[in-house]
C-alpha cells in the first residue's frame, strides 16, 4: 500500500491504496465520491470518465500510480463549472437521461468537447462521444442537448 | 676540438629514440577509434529486412495504419471503444489516446501505455486501407522519404529508432488485460538500433522489387 495525494475538485486528498488500484474505485470506495460510474471496467463504456488535467480520462483503467500531480475533476464538480452547468441544466430542459446510469461519463465527455471545441458538428459530437455507450439509447438526445449548450455558451 | 660519440653509445640513443616513438604510436593506437568496416549494400539490405521486420510487427504496425483508426492486439484487430485517429493522430476532443493511455504500462489494469501515445501519421502508413502490410520497398521508399518523414535523415531516423518513446514501448510492452505478457518484435531494441544503424552506414538502401 502507498500514499498519494490526490487533487480532486480543487481540493487535496490523501489517501491510501495499492499502486495498481484504479482511480475509479479510490473515489468511489476511499473518497466515497460515487457520482463516477462503473460500468464495464476496461474504458469500453464511458461511465467511468472524469477529467484529468483537463483531459476526459477512463478512471476504471488509471492506475493511482500513474495520476501524478494531474488535478482530477469529476461530475461531483460540474454543478459549479460554467460549462458543466449549462451542460447540466441543459440534459434537464432535454430530458435527455432514461435510466441515468451511464449520464455522469455522458456529461463529462460532454463537457470535454465543448470545452475544445465550443460550437461541434454532428461529426465531433457524433466522434467525440462514440466512446460513451448508454444501453438506453438517449444518443439523439444527447447529441440535440450538446448543440442546445453549445447555442447558451455563445 | 669536435667531440665524437663512440658507437655504442650512439646505438643506445638511437634505440632510446626508437622506442620512445614506438611507445607513443602504440599509445595513438590504442586512444584512435576502430574505423568501422565499410558496410556494402548488400549488408545494408540484409540490415533492413531486419529493420522490416520490426517495423511490421502488431508492436509497432498497430499505429501506423493507413484507416482512421488504430489497430489492437497481434492479430491487428480495429481498437475496440470507437477509437479514431483526429486530426492530429491524437484522438478527438472527449476520447483522444490519453484518455486511457497513460505515461507507463498499467499492468493492473491492461492498458498499455508510454509518453506521448499517438497514431503515426498518415505519410507514415505502412498498410493499406485493407490492412495488407505494404511490402519492405514500400515501407523502405516511405521511411526514407523526408516528404513524409518529418524531414528524418539517416542520423535522424537512427535517433527517432534509439530514443522514440513509443519506440522503446514496442520492446516493453507491457501486460495485457488477461495478464499475459504482450507479443515483442523480432529482435531486440539493442539488436534494431544495431540493424538501423547499418542500414544508415549503407546509404539506407531499399530493395527494388516492389
Amino acid at each position: 500500500m502507498e500514499s498519494y495525494k490526490l487533487t480532486v475538485n480543487g481540493q487535496t486528498r490523501e489517501v491510501t491504496a495499492d499502486p495498481g488500484t484504479p482511480l475509479l474505485w479510490v473515489l468511489r470506495e476511499e473518497l466515497q465520491m460515487t457520482g463516477t460510474k462503473y460500468g464495464c471496467g476496461i474504458a469500453a463504456c464511458g461511465a467511468c470518465t472524469v477529467h484529468l488535467g483537463g483531459i476526459a480520462t477512463r478512471s476504471c483503467v488509471v492506475p493511482v500510480s500513474l495520476v501524478g500531480t494531474r488535478p482530477i475533476v469529476t461530475i461531483e464538480a460540474m454543478a459549479n463549472d460554467p460549462v458543466g452547468r449549462v451542460v447540466q441544466d441543459t440534459w434537464v430542459a432535454q430530458d435527455v437521461v432514461q435510466c441515468g446510469y451511464c449520464q455522469s461519463g455522458q456529461i463529462m465527455s460532454a463537457v470535454a468537447l465543448l470545452k475544445s471545441t465550443p460550437k461541434p458538428t454532428d461529426t465531433n459530437i457524433e466522434e467525440s462521444m462514440g466512446g460513451n455507450l448508454c444501453r438506453c439509447g438517449t444518443y439523439v438526445r444527447i447529441r440535440e442537448a450538446i448543440k442546445a449548450a453549445s447555442q447558451k455558451l455563445k | 676540438m669536435k667531440k665524437l660519440y663512440s658507437l655504442p653509445a650512439a646505438i643506445c640513443v638511437l634505440l632510446a629514440v626508437c622506442g620512445a616513438w614506438s611507445a607513443g604510436a602504440a599509445r595513438r593506437e590504442a586512444t584512435a577509434q576502430p574505423k568501422p568496416a565499410p558496410t556494402s549494400r548488400m549488408d545494408g539490405l540484409a540490415a533492413w529486412q531486419q529493420v522490416y521486420s520490426v517495423l511490421t510487427h502488431p508492436r509497432c504496425i498497430n499505429c501506423h495504419t493507413a484507416t482512421n483508426y488504430p489497430q489492437q492486439g497481434d492479430d491487428r484487430h480495429r481498437h475496440f471503444a470507437n477509437v479514431i485517429r483526429g486530426q492530429m493522430g491524437t484522438g478527438v476532443p472527449a476520447l483522444r489516446c490519453i484518455t486511457c493511455h497513460q505515461s507507463a504500462n498499467a499492468d493492473s489494469t491492461g492498458v498499455p501505455g508510454a509518453r506521448g501515445w499517438h497514431l503515426a501519421p498518415l505519410s507514415m502508413k505502412w498498410q493499406d486501407t485493407s490492412d495488407k502490410i505494404l511490402s519492405s520497398s514500400e515501407v523502405c521508399t516511405a521511411l526514407t522519404d523526408r516528404a513524409r518523414n518529418h524531414g528524418l535523415d539517416g542520423p535522424g531516423l537512427l535517433k527517432h529508432h534509439t530514443e522514440e518513446p513509443l519506440v522503446l514501448w514496442a520492446f516493453h510492452p507491457g501486460r495485457s488485460i488477461d495478464g499475459t505478457m504482450r507479443t515483442v518484435p523480432p529482435l531486440t531494441h539493442e539488436e534494431f538500433v544495431e540493424a538501423t544503424r547499418k542500414w544508415v552506414a549503407a546509404g539506407m538502401p531499399c530493395p527494388q522489387n516492389k
